[in-house]
């Protein structure tokens, strides 16, 4: 018998991967230098990214951070690195990150605003993050009372008894629900926080704080709200708010009753036919014309108001798109379970319509987060307003970029983090149909 | 039947809303002054690094705090746009508005506003590089100038130089900031808005010398505070304390002797009568006795307000010229206290 064996019985050696594949030469040379064009392309933009950065880090680092007027600034720089250098005076900043966060706040009070900002991050976690537990979300629903609260002070019995109205509400429209039926519920549930609102909270709480006890914090105006604080309440309330409204808007849109759709259709097409500017115009300034003189309407309020109807209407839209590209068979599915229109909706129709339009749903919450800077021009301080009164300081006169690069930077990190949280939810979700 | 009820209740809540109680009412009761001022213009209003306001507007408004409470820190101060400040005077949202704004017909009249007399006379005036040379607004002729659009300052610009036979070509430019940076870049020759809005960008430049403000002034701004039309008590008040101001400088008041020549009469009594030690002249328009020395002492008198917010020695450096005391030939008068 003879040993020919006609398969190998040893393996043989692994052998290193050819030079150009999986090291950084051959990434280098797969996505930078595939061709000539894309050679040539990609030396020019090389020099032109060296070119930006020659220009601008010594403008970034040979800087000033300890003047205290824009000519010292001026003096000193050339002084430490020579003369005919221009540097960025970031003493500015220095002298005046804590207004461009707060506004006008009072100083011993900041820790209500950090409390109130690290509150609502935990609110937001279990919205955020499914994995969290469930329970979490009862803080969620009180934070908008609690958060108010903080901010503004005064006796904490406005917002618990608006809170407390709208429990009852509720209540009410789930002990009539399953008596008279939806409409009755809804009808009298709704008038009753409505009236609750309008004549009940104020007069209790006055009430309450007087003869009870008071429970107050110090009361801090509507004019001292500024900066990043200004533009975070004003996006975040107008986010929170938008989304709710901008799917009911959406599905109303979407109704076969005629009164309920045209009203949704005509609020849509009105706000998104006017700019942001005249509807915070008309919240400065026209509303004033149609309140009786010497009413107190908050100013603050009024935008948040306004910024909310806005993004509704483009949320509605966003939203519509979703539910357009569901495929007719889901809502027919929803129809032959059995499931009455509500249910079919929250069961079937939205987890699958607000996946897909996640994309749509971030991008317009970041833009309605940036287009709170817009408020600058109706007189609020936030971080745009501020820098222009920063600059009308005759020590800072004159300073332009340095305030603008600050409050572009602050403005990139909460975008960039919506934006991640964006794509890491739709990873989860895998939201392309593949 | 509905609609005509609808309409009673809404003409019923003008009606009753329109009726003000007295301001000074409503100030007492609040405990402090409210105040409109600019969101940020140099020298005259701005916010330093602990929220303070401070500037030339800022100060009359303190000066009136100074009056009513004793305390020229009883004031709060509300930042208005040029766009809003004369519907949020109107709805009330502040007390008093010092905003550089023009005293005008049609503001007076049509919008219902009360001017309460002039704190500063600006007008519109032309800066140059330079060395172009320039001496006289008169040598213009065919130069580009920075202009805001939309403005009385565009108006005018175009009357000067038709009046003068001259031509120009503007550049146009959307606000005020913009506008120094394409001055300081050269993107025109001349740069024109009003003189004090000339000395501050000229003191924002890295040079200031190598500018120069022409001396020709083409328009009339005469700035001012104002009020709402009907509670002429208010409006009173308002303009004595602008008064009080500028007699104090006449006389010599300043923050550093008045609590003495307050302290027993004067050989001056007209300084005796403002100052409370000779008659209750106070009384007739319902501020405590001692108002005048209260503000002098906290805010100054105006010359000195003048001088701490713009005057020849800040940043900004505006010699008085017109602005001066009717005494030295300027046009700051006010009217005897008696």
């Amino acid at each position: 018998m003879s040993d020919h064996s006609f398969v190998r019985t040893e393996m043989l050696d692994s052998q290193a991967p050819p030079m150009m594949e999986g090291s950084v030469l051959g990434w280098i040379r797969y996505n930078l230098f595939s061709g000539p064009l894309n050679s040539l392309l990609t030396i020019l933009s090389g020099l032109l990214v060296v070119y930006l950065l020659a220009s601008i880090l010594p403008w970034v680092f040979l800087s000033s951070w300890t003047a205290t007027s824009l000519r010292e600034c001026r003096e000193v720089i050339p002084l430490t690195y020579g003369e005919g250098t221009t540097g960025a005076c970031w003493a500015v900043i220095r002298e005046r990150y804590l207004q461009l966060f707060y506004g006008f706040y009072p100083k011993e009070l900041y820790w209500r605003v950090n409390l109130t900002f690290v509150l609502m991050l935990i609110a937001l976690a279990p919205i955020l993050f499914p994995k969290l537990p469930r329970q979490m979300l009862y803080f969620s629903g009180v934070y908008p009372f609690l958060g108010y609260w903080l901010l503004w002070g005064g006796t904490i019995w406005t917002p618990f008894l608006t809170l407390a109205g709208l429990i009852v509400g509720y209540l009410v429209f789930n002990f009539l629900n399953e008596r008279r039926g939806l409409l009755i519920g809804t009808i009298v549930g709704t008038l009753l926080i409505i009236f609750w609102f309008l004549l009940g909270v104020i007069p209790v709480a006055v009430f309450l704080s007087e003869n009870v006890t008071p429970l107050a914090i110090e009361i801090v105006e509507s004019e001292q709200f500024g900066g990043f604080t200004l533009s975070v309440i004003i996006g975040a309330t107008g986010i929170a708010a938008s989304l709710p409204i901008g799917i009911l808007l959406a599905l109303g849109r979407k109704s076969d009753l005629l009164i309920v759709k045209s009203l949704c259709v005509g609020f849509i097409e009105f706000i998104r036919g006017v700019p942001l500017i005249t509807l915070l115009f008309v919240a400065s300034t026209l509303l004033n014309y149609f309140l009786p003189p010497g009413t107190n309407f908050d100013i603050i309020l009024r935008v948040v108001i306004m910024v909310t109807l806005f993004a509704s209407a483009y949320m509605a839209e966003v939203i519509r798109g979703g539910l357009a590209a569901l495929p007719k068979g889901q809502y027919e599915a929803g129809d032959a379970l059995g499931l009455d229109y509500w249910k079919s909706m929250r069961l079937i129709v939205l987890p699958q319509a607000l996946k897909i339009s996640i994309p749509g749903i971030v991008s317009t919450f970041i833009g309605l987060f940036k287009d709170t800077t817009l408020v600058s021009i109706i007189g609020l301080l936030d971080p745009i307003g501020l820098s222009r009164a920063i600059r009308s300081d005759t020590a800072w006169n004159g300073i332009v970029w340095e305030l603008y690069a600050f409050v572009a930077a602050v403005f990139f990190v909460f975008c960039f983090a919506m934006s991640r949280y964006s794509i890491y939810l739709e990873k989860k979700l895998e939201t392309g149909h593949r | 039947m509905k609609i005509r009820f609808l309409i009673a209740a809404i003409a019923a809540v003008f009606v009753t809303g329109s009726a003000y109680s007295a301001t000074l009412d409503d100030v007492m009761a609040r405990g402090n002054l409210e105040c409109g001022v600019s969101t940020g213009l140099v020298g005259f209003a701005s916010p330093d690094a602990e929220g303070e306001w401070e500037g030339f507007d800022v100060d009359y408004c303190r000066a009136l705090a100074a009056a009513i409470f004793g305390d020229s820190n009883a004031v709060e101060f509300t930042p208005v746009s040029t766009k809003n400040r004369f519907t949020a005077l109107a709805a009330g949202e502040f007390d008093i508005l010092a905003r550089n704004t023009t005293w005008t017909f049609s503001r007076d009249t049509d919008l219902k506003q009360t001017f309460l007399g002039i704190n500063f006379y600006d007008g519109q005036g032309f800066m140059v590089r330079a060395d172009l040379g320039v001496s006289s607004a008169s040598e213009l002729d065919g130069a580009s100038v920075c202009i805001q659009t939309g403005t009385t300052t565009e108006l005018n610009l175009a009357d000067f130089f038709r009046v003068n036979g001259m031509s120009y070509e503007p550049v146009p430019i959307e606000d005020n900031a913009e506008a120094k940076e394409q001055f300081f870049a050269q993107a025109c020759d001349a740069y024109t808005t009003d003189r004090s809005g000339l000395a501050s960008t000229r003191a924002a430049a890295e040079n200031p010398d190598d500018y120069v403000v022409l001396p020709e002034v083409v328009s009339k701004e005469p700035l001012g505070p104002l009020v709402r039309h009907g509670d002429d008590q208010w409006a009173d008040i308002g303009r004595w304390v602008l008064n009080a101001l500028i007699i104090a400088e006449e006389k010599g008041l300043t923050s550093a002797n008045v609590r003495e020549m307050a302290s027993a009469p004067t050989n001056d009594p007209e300084i005796n009568r403002l100052l409370g030690t000779e008659g209750t002249y106070a009384d007739m328009v319902g501020l405590p006795n001692d108002w005048a020395v209260n503000l002098i002492e906290q805010v100054g008198n105006y010359g000195e307000i003048f001088e701490r917010n713009i005057g020849v020695n800040t940043p900004i450096g505006l010699t008085r010229g017109v602005n001066d005391l009717w005494t030295n030939g300027g046009l700051i008068y006010a009217p005897p206290y008696r």
